[in-house]
């Protein structure tokens, strides 16, 4: 087993390498410019492209006109956004999201509040879903957009989005899906689901980083949208710029790949996952699992571990690349808001650990991950004096504490 | 982020890391922070009849830095009497491990524990210095 272990997939994947092989030929040997319409470099990456998008497509059960590539899913999520509230201004003002969104989505949302847009920031229940009634209740008259994620990135919850898109559908209001964690991992298919547009990028599904799609739907509705960039109008209009040939043939190879592959992977990655989950809480005692127990992605683990604080205890497996909820390394002091949205005290996002498992990941190294969460919370612990309190009896809730 | 070699040192090897009896009069506790901030330092000195602190623990929650933090200011605790103790500054703590700031406040609680071991001995100090001239008044 070669150190370090990498186990943060919701971060990024390394691309495989039949998606490397794939891509090689289109940076020096056809070089072309798929836009090039005079010569044979031009229609060969032409093709290419065409041969990635129809990949893609079939992945989520599309139509490959339906695919509009991006620079990837921040990219998407603002297109999407702002491109429909900028074109869909005069049949409303009104957007619905909920507050455990990414980023990209949150942030773009507060933009365009700033512009006059009402926002509805859905609440989310314990197990950190939208709840799809809520949905229903916050559509107004002057709704024209619904987002709301497939997938969270840090507690890997997964939303009822087949039910949103009903709810979507029956209202006349569009819906966008941030699927970027969730495409290439669980089935994805927009028309059973009812999703008008969906963000979704390459990196998080061994495909290269820079290259991202949005999926927008041609019919039943037919969605337009306003585009970000002005420029050579490529992408049928919605988003200019020459395309990223090689990073494109990556992308539909890690799709191809993804489609094969996801039944017997996520099956695997599932296993490993119960085996963490159940091997550290049995041993420790006071891990909490945040995110629902079953809705969730199947390389998904978060955990809060009591009286440990998530910073100290990565840094104490510095050979494992993990992600922490603790947002120790900002001067905000706030943790991850995912957690506090589902109702997790302070105390217990601070204590988060998030386990990205990948296609490359061994058992071996499953079982190396257990043994050394085990052995470092067992040692903070021992350095901790919450736990000290308590095991003194001590109901840690109840003591006043002195906060400047 | 990127720790600092004396911060990776004391939080592999942490100084003086436990607990003192914290009913001994000659011990003073500190506990500061909040679970909920991510923070939370137990600092306890044992001074001697000679006013020298003799023995010092920490017991930390919070990141590497607030370890580092605490199990420094135990070892310059170590040896120092009452009044030199109460002189050991935050920004001391941020220069010995080279804290970025946004770990200011990981020095500025170690500070604040120090100064509340030092109250609470100080107290229990005096109220034994009390109870002793009421039983001699007696």
């Amino acid at each position: 087993m070669k150190l370090p272990v990498y186990m943060d997939s919701h971060s990024t994947t390394p691309v495989d390498p039949r998606a490397l092989e794939a891509m090689l030929p289109y940076f020096a040997e056809k070089f072309g410019n798929a836009a090039s319409r005079n010569h044979s470099f031009g229609w060969e990456a032409e093709q290419a492209v065409e041969s990635a998008r129809a990949q893609i497509a079939r992945l989520i059960h599309a139509d490959p006109k339906e695919i509009v590539f991006t620079s990837g899913a921040t990219e998407s999520d603002n297109l999407a956004l702002k491109g429909v509230v900028e074109m869909y201004r005069e049949k409303g003002d009104h957007l619905i999201t909920a507050v455990t969104e990414h980023r990209a989505v949150l942030d773009t949302a507060r933009r365009l509040e700033k512009q006059g847009i009402q926002v509805t920031y859905l609440p989310v229940g314990e197990d950190g879903r939208v709840d799809p009634d809520a949905v229903r209740e916050a559509i107004t008259e002057r709704t024209i957009l619904i987002s709301i994620m497939l997938a969270n990135n840090e507690i890997g919850t997964i939303n009822p989005a087949a039910e949103i898109g009903r709810i979507a559908k029956e209202r006349g209001v569009l819906f966008h899906c941030d699927a970027t964690q969730g495409v290439g991992k669980i089935p994805v298919d927009v028309e059973a689901m009812g999703i008008d547009l969906m963000s979704f990028t390459s990196h998080k599904m061994y495909g290269p980083k820079g290259v991202g799609a949005l999926y927008v739907r041609k019919k039943n509705p037919r969605v337009r949208l306003a585009p970000l960039f002005d420029g050579g109008g490529h992408e049928r209009g919605m988003r200019s710029g020459t395309l990223p040939v090689p990073l494109i043939v990556g992308f539909g190879k890690a799709c191809e790949i993804a489609g094969a592959v996801m039944t017997e992977e996520s099956a695997r990655l599932a296993r490993f996952r119960d085996k963490m989950l159940h091997t550290i809480m049995e041993t420790l005692g006071e891990v909490y699992l945040n995110g629902h127990p079953t809705e969730r992605l199947p390389h998904n683990l978060n955990l809060s571990f009591a009286y440990v604080e998530g910073e100290s205890l990565l840094m104490g497996m510095k050979e494992i690349a993990l992600s922490s909820g603790s947002a120790c390394t900002s001067a905000s002091l706030e943790p991850s808001y995912v957690l506090k949205a589902m109702g997790r005290g302070a105390d217990l996002a601070h204590s988060s650990i998030r386990f990205g498992l990948g296609r490359f990941n061994t058992e071996e190294e499953v079982d190396y991950v257990i043994g050394r969460v085990i052995e470092t919370v067992r040692r903070l612990r021992e350095m901790s004096p919450l736990y000290e309190m308590a095991r003194e009896g001590i109901d840690l809730k109840t003591v006043n504490w002195k906060v400047d | 982020m990127a720790y600092s070699e004396k911060v990776i040192d004391h939080y592999n090897n942490p100084r003086n890391m436990g607990s003192l009896d914290k009913s001994d009069p000659q011990v003073g506790t500190g506990i500061v922070g909040a679970p909920e901030c991510g923070d939370v330092m137990k600092l306890q000195i044992k001074v001697g009849p000679d006013g020298v602190i003799e023995d010092a623990k920490f017991k930390t929650f919070g990141c590497g830095s607030a370890i580092a933090s605490s199990s420094l200011a135990t070892e310059w605790l170590k040896g120092k009497n009452v009044e030199e103790a109460r002189q050991i500054k935050n920004t001391d703590i941020v220069e010995e491990l080279c804290l970025p700031p946004v770990k200011i406040h990981c020095s500025v609680l170690a500070e604040d524990a120090i100064k509340a071991a030092l109250s609470d001995y100080q107290k229990k100090h005096q109220e034994s210095e009390t109870a002793q001239a009421v039983e001699a008044k007696a």
